[in-house]
């Protein structure tokens, strides 16, 4: 079947099958591999990409459901002149990555986060981020990244 | 003493950020999975369903017959073009990647389909018949033991016994015979595994004129397993060229990943195109050769009436699972640091390896070391139960000293340094144990108890590789290299190129050479890029295991650079008019001594060295070009003695940790939760302190997940039962808390700068802390936690035995 959707911006449109999952759609159909596939079953979130501004594990979806959806990928979040946006720079600064396999579903989990209203605080964060698994830091500095970047977000809007 | 030390130093010390991060929160990683060759194909392979039994037949027409399938292939013929993986064990337990008319557990690969596209190659899967004749199913490790006919996973070696040794080092029975206190305790390690959010994969690539394989795989250590993993296709060395990917967390688990590459190589030859195969998560945790130590104790601690450990024996039942491919190599490691930060004279190791229908083991962090650690710690803990000492006295008084190192175990190994008090005077400086005391009072009342524990732990750091054979008799490949390499060029732009040759996987290895390039050239990191050589482009390199690849690779990068500075001066030397003992190196340009102004930078230095061979005299002094290779063997290891009465040094780089954990449990619940964690590490001198917190942190979360959760639970029939995420529970951002990391250095007098390895260390510690803890809650009723994880069900089973104590 045939799908019009908005991948990062740019309109796009594709003949899928049906049973043609998000993320391979987003992998293998266009060469977007920075989503990442960790269990396939809806546990790890690593595969998080964002449907209409939601986080949406893209290996429980299937390509078909995107008809007219608008996706962002952790592709789309890199400044316009090709800079680390201020949340990809708080991961890098407050080493909230290591191996960085689960790093691109916890940016657009964070993502959609940040776009909330809110103070954000420890616990908060904690809650937002725990479908999404890493083994890698212990999560913490996960934690630190995403209040730094809500704070340097805040201070800038204020 | 290192206070000053450091102040030399320019770039060790320094939180520099990682290079690595910028393509990874871009999504540009390079990880197996990206990797995308014209007319790849993709495969899947169809794993067996019962725990033991024969294959009596399959039947792939089905399979063949639909459309976009290439190929279809069961075990036995697959073994005519890919040979059994390789094994250190002796005599060899064989293993094929994909089962040869035998499976021995679950998720064992029988067959497998490449196809157009991993959607079809499953389609393929589900109409391969497979008839299966039942064996019977051995799971519980003392049964296997004396188990017989069929079930006998390996009827060649007609046991299921595949190691069984005894080693007595130091006055063994003297000490068990004169203690005033013998505290014995049965252990059980649950069988866990390091579950990187990357499962393993591989594509590759086969020139059938050449005959050359090219595999990009998530495996590490290529340069040392290439040569075995071509073997097993039939090929020369040269024939198989192995890139060097981004790997998605190995935790030890991807250093001895064969069948994947295998399975993907041979069936590349096969279907003659390029083939992805990728595990999904059920074949990773049923397949991946990724479960760890699953072992039963019985283990006693002589304790003098004074409370000096006097002697340490260890009966140890392990059971590997359906094949033995790391040998006991695990026990080696445990062996390393068997006695701990403290004296004890005198050590018994009694080991029972057996073969039973699970996955086989491999390492993870820690390889078998954590679990020694653990009994240490609890039979240490229960010392002071039994001898009324507190436990935390009890440890002080029987840590070895910081003026006794470098100090000799019982079995021959070397301790390089430490000063085990200061660490944990610094431990005990971040809690207020009164507070917690008062606070567990006040718990009570509200339904809950508090528990305090404490762990100090050694954390032996830079494998050399005796410990993978020095338990067996006949070790079939004695191995004593474990070297590490590095090539570093300086361009004609006066920028500095390090070549390295093990991949990113988690640890941060472009960061620190970038670093310790920066501190041994003394040129600014931003001059520095670092990049990676496929096997073919390559040097001997073991990679990152055993916490050995800072050290190493400083080792590695000290050579190189030596080279290149001697070089640098000579041609700078040459350029200013003066002798090369007329010069000094400093802010990347080479001066006169006393006459500064008279100086030529590197990069002058570096164009000139590149492009003007005219300009300097003839001969081999000034060849064209500033570049050097090093290979660093490891340190500190000698040979052990033939009667294996003294192992030899073998894991000389020994750090120290004491973790103390406070939880609250959930007295309706039983649910455990961390409420404060305190980590202090001595990892001698530390090159980048936020990578070493976030090695440390992260190892924690792992032993957390170790100590409370996780656990590959098998079925009476050999079925997985705990198969997915879903079921085997690693920690989220909710189990895990804030740590508290601090650092005491003591540097190896060993190794270049001080370093001592640290990326197991947090793992190496937890556990032992969590189980005392929860023993701590229950103060003076008698529960002790011998097993893990300490689950609510767990937890409810041991307060219901337990019970007010009798005192």
């Amino acid at each position: 079947m045939t799908i019009s959707v908005t991948i990062n911006g740019e309109p796009i449109a594709a003949t899928v099958e049906p049973r043609l999952l998000v993320c391979d759609f987003l992998r293998d159909h266009l060469g977007l591999t920075g989503t990442h596939i960790g269990c396939e079953h809806g546990v790890c979130g690593a595969c998080t990409v964002l449907v209409d501004g939601r986080t949406a594990r893209s290996c429980l979806m299937f390509a078909a459901q995107l008809d007219g959806a608008e996706v962002e990928t952790v592709e789309g979040l890199l400044l316009p002149d090709g800079e680390l946006s201020p949340l990809q720079a708080s991961f890098r600064d407050n080493h909230g990555l290591q191996c960085g396999f689960c790093t691109p579903g916890m940016l657009m989990t964070a993502t959609e986060l940040l776009r909330q209203d809110g103070r954000l605080d420890r616990e908060g964060v904690r809650e937002a981020i725990s479908g999404n698994l890493c083994r890698c830091t212990g999560y913490e500095t996960i934690v630190d990244a995403i209040l730094t970047a809500g704070r340097d977000q805040a201070e800038e809007t204020a | 003493m290192m206070s000053s030390d450091r102040r030399n130093f320019r770039w060790i010390g320094q939180n520099l950020k990682r290079p690595e991060d910028i393509r990874l929160v871009s999504g540009r990683g390079r990880f197996v999975d990206d990797v995308k060759l014209p007319r790849m194909a993709h495969a899947a392979v169809l794993a067996s369903p019962h725990a033991h039994a024969r294959i009596v037949s399959i039947n792939l027409d089905a399979a063949r017959a639909l459309p976009g399938v290439y190929l279809a292939v069961g075990g036995r013929e697959f073994a005519d073009s890919v040979g059994p993986m390789p094994t250190l064990s002796s005599p060899p337990v064989v293993q094929h990647c994909m089962a040869v008319d035998r499976v021995r557990h679950v998720g064992e690969p029988v067959a497998a389909i490449v196809a157009a596209s991993r959607y079809i190659a499953e389609d393929a899967l589900a109409l391969i018949e497979v008839d299966y004749e039942l064996l019977p199913a051995v799971v519980d490790p003392v049964e296997a033991i004396a188990a017989t006919g069929d079930a006998v996973l390996h009827p060649d070696r007609g046991s299921n016994v595949v190691h069984n040794s005894r080693h007595v080092w130091g006055p063994l029975d003297e000490a068990f015979a004169s203690a005033a206190h013998v505290v014995r305790r049965r252990f059980r390690w649950p069988r866990v595994s390091p579950q990187p959010i990357e499962t393993s994969g591989a594509v590759v690539d086969y020139d059938r004129a050449e005959k050359k394989f090219t595999v990009h795989s998530n495996m590490s250590q290529q340069s040392v397993i290439g040569a075995r993993l071509a073997r097993a296709l039939g090929v020369e060395p040269f024939q198989i060229n192995f890139h060097i990917n981004d790997v998605g967390g190995s935790f030890g688990g991807k250093s001895s990943l064969y069948h994947v590459p295998l399975i993907a190589a041979g069936l590349a030859r096969l279907a003659g195109r390029p083939v992805k195969y990728v595990e999904d998560r059920l074949e990773h945790m049923a397949n991946g050769n990724q479960h760890a130590s699953d072992r039963i104790y019985d283990a006693a601690l002589a304790v003098a009436a004074d409370g000096t450990f006097t002697g340490l024996c260890l009966k140890v039942i392990d059971d590997y699972g359906a094949y033995f491919m790391m040998n006991t190599g695990s026990h080696g490691n445990a062996l390393a640091q068997a006695t701990g930060p403290y004296r004890i004279p005198a050590l018994e190791y009694d080991l029972t390896a057996v073969l039973t229908n699970k996955t086989q083991q491999a390492p993870y962090r820690g390889f078998g070391g954590e679990v020694g650690n653990f009994v240490l710690e609890r039979l240490v803990d229960a010392a002071a139960q039994e001898t009324g000492i507190d436990r935390i006295a009890l440890r002080r008084q029987n840590f070895i000293d910081k003026a006794e190192f470098p100090y000799r175990i019982p079995n021959g190994n070397i301790y390089d340094s430490g000063d085990y008090h200061r660490v944990l005077d610094r431990a005990l400086s971040h809690i207020d144990l009164d507070a917690w005391e008062a606070r567990r009072v006040s718990a009570r009342a509200e339904g809950k108890r508090i528990g305090i524990g404490v762990a100090t732990v050694n954390e032996r750091s830079v494998l050399s590789v005796t410990e993978l054979w020095f338990l067996d008799d006949k070790p079939a490949f004695p191995q004593t290299s474990s070297p590490e390499s590095v090539r570093i060029r300086i361009n004609a732009d006066g920028m500095a190129v390090v070549t390295i040759f093990a991949p990113h996987w988690g640890n941060s290895p472009e960061t620190v050479a970038k670093q310790l390039t920066a501190e041994y050239l003394q040129i600014d990191p931003d001059h520095i890029a670092v990049n990676y050589a496929s096997t073919e482009n390559g040097l001997i390199s073991k990679g990152p295991v055993g916490s050995r690849y800072t050290v190493m690779l400083a080792g590695a990068i000290a050579g190189a650079t030596a080279t290149l500075k001697t070089k640098i001066i000579r041609f700078g030397a040459h350029m200013l008019g003066v002798a090369d003992d007329e010069v000094e190196v400093h802010d990347e340009s080479v001066s006169v001594i006393g006459d500064p102004s008279r100086r030529q930078s590197f990069a002058d230095i570096a164009r000139a060295a590149h492009s003007f061979r005219l300009s300097f005299p003839g001969g081999e002094d000034f060849r064209s070009g500033l570049s050097a290779e090093h290979t660093y063997d490891h340190p500190y290891t000698t040979m052990p003695k033939a009667d294996r009465s003294d192992l030899g040094v073998f894991y000389p780089i020994v750090g120290h940790a004491c973790h103390i954990v406070v939880v609250e449990i959930d007295e309706r619940t039983n649910q455990t939760r961390i409420v404060k964690y305190i980590a202090v590490h001595d990892a001698g001198t530390i090159v980048n302190p936020r990578i070493v917190e976030g090695q440390i942190r992260g190892g924690i979360a792992q032993g957390i997940g170790t100590a409370l959760y996780e656990i590959y639970r098998y079925g009476e029939d050999g079925q997985l039962l705990t198969a997915s995420l879903a079921d085997y529970a690693i920690p989220t951002a909710h189990e895990i808390p804030d740590i508290v990391v601090d650092h005491v250095e003591t540097p190896s007098p060993f190794t270049e700068f001080g370093i001592k390895g640290c990326g197991e260390g947090g793992r190496l510690a937890c556990m032992p802390a969590v189980a005392a803890a929860i023993d701590d809650a229950f103060r003076g009723e008698g529960l002790f936690v011998a097993e893990l994880p300490v689950t609510p069900s767990h937890l409810h089973a041991l307060r219901s035995v337990a019970g007010p104590s009798p005192e």
